[in-house]
């Protein structure tokens, strides 16, 4: 078929151009840092003792916060698009606040609700529970940034829940927990899984929203993006691109992971869902 | 078809209508709202709260005071300068790059989708240090820029770079699968009637993307005034220089003298206000954009 529309070619070449400047080229020019000079080096920086335990808190901490919002985010979601009930439209407009709210203001905010001065922390305190300051203080801030992941990836997948299905296992004698166990839960499993792991990458890499409550203590609660921002304070060029090259590996995991979810999701569709 | 199938009439009779087998119990629901709502609030409204009931904790006067200071000042402008330039040069991207890929099939299309997606997938902080990397005192133009009296990090070209890296796929994801979804029939008609290319352009598609343009503009323009990590690596923290509205915060939090401390929260409550303008802005053109895609 012979092109019709103009303009191919300069969009696509300014989008390359832009693309090169913005993105390829620094990229590379980390890969290159990675690789410029003895590994060695490289390797004693990003496998010290110091480093690994930031790697340990980033995932263990953003796999943790990713599984409870995976839990929050399919019960929020079902309710919102399900129950009828006084504040509904206050709580699905602010659903996205983590999105829109800078991660400092979230980080501050977090700070000062969930200190043990705060006003959360103060009644937990009594309960004997720290919240900020220590690990637990990182997984709430993670559990505040990834939150809008889930719920808005499984909200149209629940709106798009055939009636019929449904009804079909009530007839035949389900109840209400079967049919959500055996039918509505695996149908909405792999776009929860996408949400999980969405949250989960947005929660490895997360920065601003964490540095307040945790306290950046080495060892126990400085997380990988911390570490590399401390190395590029001291000039360790090599060292930040070494670690966060490492994070890119993880990251590039987590993309295939996604695809591997949405794969699933669609290979799904079309059997559960209504047209 | 879809009849209402009426199960055995519920057990607490406290409801006039009998529950339907497709519906949960009123104490599921009723907990389940709960458990929910608990969440919210605990994670969601109290946050907010927090910011403007910090802000305001020494009086409304000593809230205004904040944003008389000059160092928040001259962060107020730099961050605004910051999106100025940041939000039209990735809206210019995201506009070419929808249309090569909306209205085109070309080899290697997938690969440039996920290659424009990159930055949403790595750490704001890497994202600040490949720019350090590259024009920082030890990158590899660092001694080029030096000889040349260029600064770049640790100034206000470094701090503008960060935020187009992290802001870069906005406007491009609002856009494609809108394009994608709408066609190019008008287009084509237009052209063959004798339409030229940049009248298509600003009389058909433009308005055509309208509110799908706007959406991607909108969520940009809020990570761009907002970032904090990507910014921080390059910004170097000099008072009245180079912080932006989010590490002015940081400074002024960091300080531990009351006063700093309620200043920052000021300062915090300035920018919830546009991230919650972002987000009214965002569910209307949310709700225009399904419209408009309907009508296509």
């Amino acid at each position: 078929m012979k092109r019709v529309l103009p303009g191919f070619g300069p969009t696509l070449g300014f989008t390359l151009f832009y693309l090169a400047l913005v993105v390829l080229i620094p990229f590379a020019a980390l890969t290159l840092k990675v690789f410029d000079g003895p590994m060695a080096d490289v390797w004693k920086t990003v496998s010290s003792e110091r480093v690994v335990a930031a790697y340990k808190l980033s995932f263990v901490a953003a796999a943790g916060a990713a599984l409870i919002n995976g839990f929050i985010g399919f019960l929020t979601a079902w309710v919102l698009v399900r129950y009828r009930f006084p504040g509904r439209r206050l709580v699905e407009g602010l659903i996205d606040l983590p999105f829109a709210l800078p991660t400092a203001v979230a980080g501050i905010a977090l700070t000062a609700l969930y200190a043990p001065n705060g006003w959360i922390g103060k009644w937990l305190g009594e309960l004997n529970i720290q919240a900020a300051y220590n690990r637990t203080g990182v997984v709430i801030a993670l559990i505040f940034i990834g939150f809008p992941f889930v719920v808005r990836t499984l909200q149209p997948v629940l709106l798009g829940l055939a009636a019929e299905v449904e009804e079909a296992a009530a007839t035949l004698g389900a109840s209400r927990w079967q049919t959500f166990w055996r039918i509505l839960f695996p149908a909405t499993l792999p776009s929860l899984l996408t949400g999980i792991a969405l949250a989960f990458g947005r929660g490895v890499g997360e920065y601003g929203s964490i540095i307040f409550i945790s306290g950046n203590l080495p060892f126990k609660t400085e997380i990988t993006p911390f570490v590399i921002a401390s190395k590029l304070e001291q000039f360790d060029y090599r060292g930040a691109a070494g670690i966060g090259f490492v994070m890119l590996l993880f990251s590039l995991l987590i993309l295939i992971m996604v695809n591997g979810f949405q794969w699933w999701h669609r290979r799904r569709t079309g059997s559960l869902h209504s047209a | 078809m879809a009849g209402v199938i009426q199960n055995l009439p519920t057990r607490s009779g406290s409801s006039a209508r009998p529950l339907r087998a497709t519906e949960e119990s009123q104490w599921v629901r009723r907990t389940l709202i709960g458990v929910m709502l608990l969440f919210f609030l605990s994670f969601l409204l109290l946050p907010l709260v927090a910011v403007f009931g910090e802000a305001f904790r020494q009086g409304v006067r000593v809230y205004f005071e904040a944003f008389k200071d000059h160092n928040a000042l001259a962060a107020i402008k730099l961050t605004l300068l910051t999106a100025a330039i940041a939000v039209p040069a990735n809206t210019i991207f995201g506009i070419a790059a929808a249309w090569a890929i909306a209205r085109f099939e070309f080899r290697g299309k997938q690969l440039l989708t996920t290659l424009i997606d990159l930055p949403l997938w790595v750490s704001p902080i890497i994202g600040g240090m490949l720019y350090v990397l590259l024009f920082g005192r030890h990158g590899w133009l660092g001694q080029w820029l030096f000889d040349h009296n260029i600064k770049i990090i640790f100034a206000t070209p470094g701090i503008v770079l960060a935020t187009v890296f992290v802001t870069f796929p906005y406007v491009a994801r609002g856009l494609i699968p809108l394009m994608e979804a709408q066609g190019a029939a008008e287009e084509e008609a237009a052209l063959t009637l004798g339409a030229r290319g940049w009248q298509v352009f600003w009389y058909i598609t433009l308005p055509k993307i309208k509110w799908g343009l706007i959406y991607g503009i909108i969520l940009c323009n809020a990570r761009a005034v907002g970032e904090f990590g990507a910014v921080s690596v390059v910004s170097g923290h000099i008072n009245g220089l180079t912080n932006t509205l989010p590490l002015q915060i940081e400074v002024l939090y960091n300080d531990y003298n009351e006063y700093a401390f309620v200043s920052a929260f000021a300062l915090a409550s300035a920018l919830s206000l546009v991230a919650l303008l972002t987000i009214a802005i965002k569910s209307y053109v949310e709700w225009r954009a399904a419209r408009q895609l309907e009508e296509a």
